[in-house]
């Protein structure tokens, strides 16, 4: 990092830095006071607004007597804890396989891409409609090759939340395959040489190069990957819409049912509930990222 | 994609010596075939929705209920119907293009704005409490942008903003910003001190080391994280249809969720619009990839 803070060098090049000292903070005040005035406007105020509306004891019993709120829950957990371990597994395999210097490779790496680049809306209903029980190409051609007419797979809770699941998958492992990669190609290749020198399998490989080198940035990749998986409304809105009968609801729909029932209390209550998971991470992750 | 996987061998073939032998070749090309396991897997899922919606949109009603996978016949017809805007649920469509457009366009311009004099101030002018705001900034950054939607709208309603596009586009920069202040600091830190020092000692002013130095040396980054927050905002569905309503005031996404509540909707319109609205990203993130793919991994690897 730079070891000279600009005013401290500003004051060791001119002997009269004092007045050129005070109008470089006051443009730095001036430059960083849009953000102050949009983050005071934008996020300090509806925050202090959520946990003043969630202040009730009132709402927390009835969320706690409110089965669908249990029942979402649950189903964030087992979107969490599925869907961030497999993704990020796969994420990690699959950046392996990108590095392979192959023509065909780097034109797939390039479609690989296009999950993350569009829009959530189009090819989630695409998926929506292929699960369609009458109409949807997955049960035509069920029906084709076995006679038989295919379960309506968005109407079982547990089959839903699983699709839900695998949108979430499909949409964001491009872009933690690709920062996977990027970590990969910054380990140095000398490394592996040595290691073939020395005769390592490729797993040995893995295990005291490439893993060592990957550990940290894994992890935070988890972690971050959490807190968006949580805000992920998306995968299950667009996909089962919470249904059937609100079984597949995660805190991220929740909030909106609530709120579309003129509940708002109970709303942010349901988010404040999840404040103990959340703010652990925030912590940690601050300190991995403000350097 | 199997065309390109099968040109891959022939091409080893070709470069390899005549004499070479069958065995040899087999060889070269057996981690290929290790690779083509999974590669073509990759291929499949990645581009099944997606081939999906291209089928479906190209397909008439008939077909595209038929549970065909391959287009058997292939029409222009439902653009058409789009372009014209020749059916009730899409009586908007040029209107609600246009606000995608608008506010899209809008997002990554007050971004920039924001995010680079922020980083600016930050990372070159040192300001007192830089570091501070830093963390402010990220911290929102950290807070799921579900959980923030309905205290969003709640403000919005406060400040007498819903239902204008600038609910959306503040919305939307709020979003936007952390992450931009964050990428930009990080590319900003990385400049060499001298040339603030040089700039200085030529007596520039703060604003003209900003103008003359800083912008054009982080041009690569300010086109990634513009683009990003122009994507981010045309990309966005729920805090859309959160704080935006009505036919003419709702951006494309919002009127696409809207033919999920009725029962007779035609999903083939549907996935034709839906496809001209992936269009533009696709090409935007193909044309400028050079640029995101650098400028926004840059910062996470560092960690």
């Amino acid at each position: 990092m730079s070891s000279l803070a600009l005013s401290g060098s500003a004051d060791t090049l001119a002997p009269r830095p004092r007045p050129r000292l005070t109008a470089w903070q006051v443009w730095g005040l001036l430059l960083i006071a849009p953000y102050l005035l949009v983050f005071l406007l934008f996020v300090v105020y509806p925050v202090g607004y959520g946990f003043w509306l969630a202040r009730h004891p009132a709402s927390y019993a009835q969320l706690l007597e409110d089965p669908i709120f249990k029942g979402a829950v649950v189903n964030t957990l087992i979107f969490l804890l599925v869907g961030i371990n497999v993704k990020m597994l796969l994420a990690l395999l699959l950046s392996g396989f990108f590095t392979h210097q192959r023509r065909w490779i780097r034109w797939l790496s390039v479609l690989f891409i296009l999950p993350w680049a569009v829009p959530s809306i189009p090819t989630i209903l695409s998926v929506r409609f292929m699960l369609n029980p009458e109409w949807g190409v997955v049960n035509q051609l069920v029906f084709r090759l076995t006679g038989d007419d295919g379960p309506n797979w968005l109407n079982d809770p547990g089959l839903a939340l699983g699709f839900a699941i695998a949108v979430h998958i499909w949409k964001s492992l491009p872009f933690w395959t690709l920062i996977l990669l990027a970590g990969r190609l910054s380990i140095s290749n000398d490394l592996y040489e040595a290691a073939s020198v020395d005769g390592a399998s490729p797993l040995q490989k893995f295990m005291y190069v490439t893993w060592p080198s990957m550990r940290t940035l894994y992890v935070t990749c988890t972690l971050l990957s959490m807190i968006w998986t949580l805000g992920d409304f998306n995968s299950v809105y667009l996909l089962t819409g919470g249904g059937p009968a609100d079984l597949t609801h995660v805190l991220a729909t929740l909030g909106i049912r609530y709120l579309r029932l003129d509940q708002v209390d109970l709303s942010m209550a349901a988010v404040v509930c999840a404040m103990p998971l959340v703010l652990p991470l925030v912590w940690f992750l601050m300190g991995r990222l403000s350097k | 994609m199997s065309t390109t996987a099968a040109a891959t061998p022939t091409r080893t073939l070709a470069a390899g010596r005549p004499s070479r032998s069958r065995k040899q070749w087999l060889r070269e090309i057996g981690p290929d075939a290790k690779l083509l396991l999974i590669g073509i897997p990759v291929a499949i899922w990645t581009l099944l929705p997606i081939y999906h919606l291209f089928l479906f949109a190209i397909s008439p009603k008939q077909d595209a209920f038929s549970g065909q996978l391959f287009p058997t016949n292939p029409t222009l017809n439902n653009f058409r119907i789009v372009f014209g805007e020749k059916h009730y649920f899409l009586s908007h469509f040029w209107q609600q293009l246009t606000n995608s457009v608008v506010i899209a366009l809008a997002t990554g311009v007050i971004t920039l704005v924001i995010a680079t004099a922020a980083a600016f101030a930050i990372s070159r002018l040192r300001v007192r409490g830089g570091r501070t705001v830093m963390n402010l900034a990220l911290f929102t950054y950290f807070i799921p942008a579900a959980f923030l939607a309905v205290p969003m709208y709640k403000t919005m309603g406060a400040y007498g903003l819903l239902n204008s596009r600038w609910a959306l586009i503040m919305a939307m920069v709020t979003i936007a910003s952390p992450y931009a202040i964050w990428v930009l600091k990080q590319a900003s830190d990385k400049l060499p001190l001298e040339l603030d020092e040089a700039a200085i000692m030529d007596g520039a002013s703060p604003l003209q080391l900003f103008r003359l130095v800083y912008i054009p040396l982080m041009l690569p980054s300010l086109v990634a994280i513009g683009i990003y927050a122009v994507l981010l905002a045309w990309n966005e569905y729920l805090f859309a249809f959160l704080l935006l309503s009505g036919d003419t005031q709702v951006t494309l996404p919002v009127a696409l969720g809207n033919f999920l509540a009725a029962d007779d909707s035609p999903w083939e319109l549907l996935m034709a619009t839906g496809l001209i609205y992936a269009l533009p990203p696709a090409a935007i993130y193909y044309v400028f990839k050079r640029y995101m793919v650098g400028g926004l991994t840059a910062g996470a690897v560092k960690s």
